[in-house]
């Protein structure tokens, strides 16, 4: 007899977003995209001059 | 320079139909709703793009659509800084503050606060709330009312009241649900038109400059600096005023302010509420730096058209016409052959820079600075000279520069969508407020203090009261209080001022567990104190955003201190709390 399947994790423990498992991988994203845009703006003072 | 602004028949169908439309829609879906969950928090059936776009709604008022591109225009992109503390601060409230109120039920931030410590602790941050928000609001109508009716020739008590009467039927009929509602058709009625000025501005660019040269003329002012990474406390803008001060100015407005927390927890779940603060995150910051993109575009626009000299105009003809106002006839027509000679330079050096030569680029370049300096002494010539006429004299038009684009170079029609968008970003920010309030007084207060044991069409009723009755005093305000300074940095600096005592109350909620009722409150009022102090005697040496870490930083020690004293009792574990 196979053993159960492990339980599914509560409802508020995921954030039920394709590619995203947890929310710390759901806010690391948030805050990289934070990084994303400001290297993008300090490239953009530096091209734009 | 100066003329009558004709809006034709088809921009007033425009303008009409969707502000009257979204208002009218937002009243007929909600009418009749008798469950106060549904009347202060949406049923908390709302999906997370609702409540993302919500938020975003509430923060942007109409301010954002008139200062903010005329910060693009006089300063540039730097102004974007200020929204990198807006992601931090999502993520620490999604990730602590949203799972506590969830759990604890609350109808108001301020509830939570009588949960943790005590009741007079919540009433404090209620009425910090409503005291600053009563006054923000005001100026929410206030602010974009004197540019419309100052560059349309519209009367301004009647373009307050206009506003004002609007928001206030559709609110006090359908609460937070009539908020949600209308925010969704706000938002897209303001990306649209946000769209179509992108692109009507860049194909109006002269012939012969592209996007690109377009871009570059306006680095080559300076007005593409986006990050400034001078550690100058001063200096208002910075990318670590942003960070550091930013992070505290938005966890305070979207972790504690009423008018933020009712949007999230209008949401079906904690997902929602998340998810809803996420795509905040996301959006935010790109969609500030398109709208500082087309204040700069519009700068890059003046370089080649004739602007006016001062763009408020109801202003600058108000002084021409006084005594003494001979001067700025003479400014106005020395202003023509010198931007004549500016936008010349300009394109000698577009030439210079597309012919490859880099000696005869760094020389065009050189006179093209030189052109730049002598009509911005004209144009600081012309800020004196109306002090010297009227030491009372408002100096500074950056707020009129995107309406004045708009009425001056816009086809009709486009004209009325993108008045549209300034009265839906007014009332969409000011609808929250009415409902957050009104909202506040009913729970906080009514309920909490004076009838704890009604049903819920009691508490409904009592809630249109109170949302009404702030209608009708926030629209007193706006039209018997004079303003003055930048638009929206008046409505940040006020935040500032009560927004760090208050993000206090919450951190030491959230995060120090011993300390009790007592200790934050007289730590609260103490930093309060401080803060206030700071803005009267240190305004010139610290900018506005360092109140809010200052204001936490202070609550947080003061509460420590009073802690310890003899006879301050600790707070009480509960579990429930537990953050």
């Amino acid at each position: 007899m196979s053993s159960p399947p492990p339980p599914e994790s509560p409802p508020e423990e995921s954030p039920r977003v394709p590619v995203f498992r947890t929310w710390r991988g759901l806010y690391i994203f948030v805050l990289g995209m934070l990084a994303l845009y400001i290297v993008f703006l300090a490239l953009w003072s530096r091209w734009f001059t | 320079l100066v003329e009558v602004v004709h809006v034709s028949a088809l921009d007033w169908l425009v303008l009409l139909g969707t502000t009257l439309g979204i208002a009218g829609y937002g009243w007929w879906y909600t009418r009749g709703r008798k469950q106060l969950d549904t009347y202060l928090r949406g049923a908390q059936n709302t999906s997370w793009i609702t409540i993302g776009l919500s938020v975003m709604a509430t923060q942007a008022s109409a301010v954002t659509f008139l200062s903010t591109p005329g910060q693009g225009y006089a300063d540039g992109m730097r102004f974007v800084q200020i929204y990198f503390g807006l992601p931090i601060a999502m993520v620490i409230i999604a990730a602590v503050f949203v799972p506590l109120y969830r759990r604890l039920n609350v109808f108001t931030a301020y509830e939570f606060l009588g949960r943790r410590f005590d009741g007079k602790t919540r009433l404090l941050g209620a009425g910090l709330f409503l005291l600053q928000r009563g006054i923000g609001a005001g100026l929410t109508i206030y602010a974009p009312s004197i540019v419309i009716s100052g560059v349309l020739g519209w009367p301004l008590d009647l373009t307050i009241v206009f506003s004002a009467i609007l928001a206030i039927i559709y609110t006090v009929s359908g609460g937070s649900e009539a908020v949600n509602v209308t925010h969704r058709f706000q938002m897209l009625l303001i990306f649209s038109g946000l769209i179509v000025a992108f692109f009507v501005i860049v194909a109006s660019m002269p012939q012969g400059v592209s996007f690109a040269d377009a871009l570059h003329v306006a680095g080559s002012a300076g007005r593409m600096k986006a990050i400034d990474f001078s550690p100058d406390l001063n200096n208002r803008y910075t990318i670590w005023s942003g960070i550091f001060g930013g992070v505290f100015l938005m966890l305070a407005y979207f972790g504690t302010d009423q008018s933020q927390v009712q949007r999230y927890l209008s949401g079906t779940s904690v997902r929602e509420s998340r998810l809803g603060l996420m795509f905040n995150s996301v959006v935010k910051v790109p969609m500030q730096i398109f709208i500082l993109l087309l204040g700069t575009l519009v700068f890059v626009y003046y370089q080649f058209e004739q602007p006016p000299l001062f763009f408020n105009r109801a202003e600058w003809r108000k002084y021409t016409e006084a005594p003494g106002g001979d001067t700025l006839r003479k400014l106005d027509e020395r202003f023509v052959p010198l931007h004549a000679e500016e936008a010349a330079r300009i394109r000698d050096w577009l030439a210079a820079r597309h012919s490859g030569d880099s000696a005869a680029e760094t020389k065009a370049r050189a006179a093209m600075t030189a052109a730049d300096g002598q009509t911005r002494q004209l144009r600081a010539e012309a800020a004196k000279t109306l002090v010297a006429i009227d030491p009372k004299a408002d100096t500074k038009d950056t707020d009129y520069v995107f309406l004045t684009f708009i009425l001056d170079h816009l086809p009709h029609g486009v004209i009325g969508l993108l008045v549209a968008v300034i009265f839906a970003g007014g009332l969409s920010s000011v609808a929250s407020e009415l409902t957050a309030l009104g909202g506040t007084v009913a729970v906080d207060f009514y309920r909490n203090l004076i009838k704890p044991e009604a049903t819920d069409a009691h508490y409904v009723l009592a809630s249109k009261w109170f949302t009404g009755l702030w209608g009708v005093l926030i629209l007193a305000f706006a039209l018997f209080f004079q303003f003055s300074d930048n638009l929206i940095q008046a409505v940040n600096k006020l935040g500032s001022i009560f927004y760090g005592p208050v993000l206090g109350l919450f951190i030491v909620a959230f995060f120090f567990k011993r300390i009790g009722g007592t200790a934050v409150f007289w730590g609260a009022i103490a930093s309060q104190a401080l803060v206030i102090a700071v803005h009267l005697f240190a305004r010139d040496k610290i900018a506005f955003l360092w109140y809010n870490p200052i204001g936490v930083g202070a609550c947080v020690f003061f509460s420590y201190v009073v802690q310890a004293l003899p006879g301050v009792s600790s707070a009480q574990p509960k579990a429930s709390l537990a953050a």
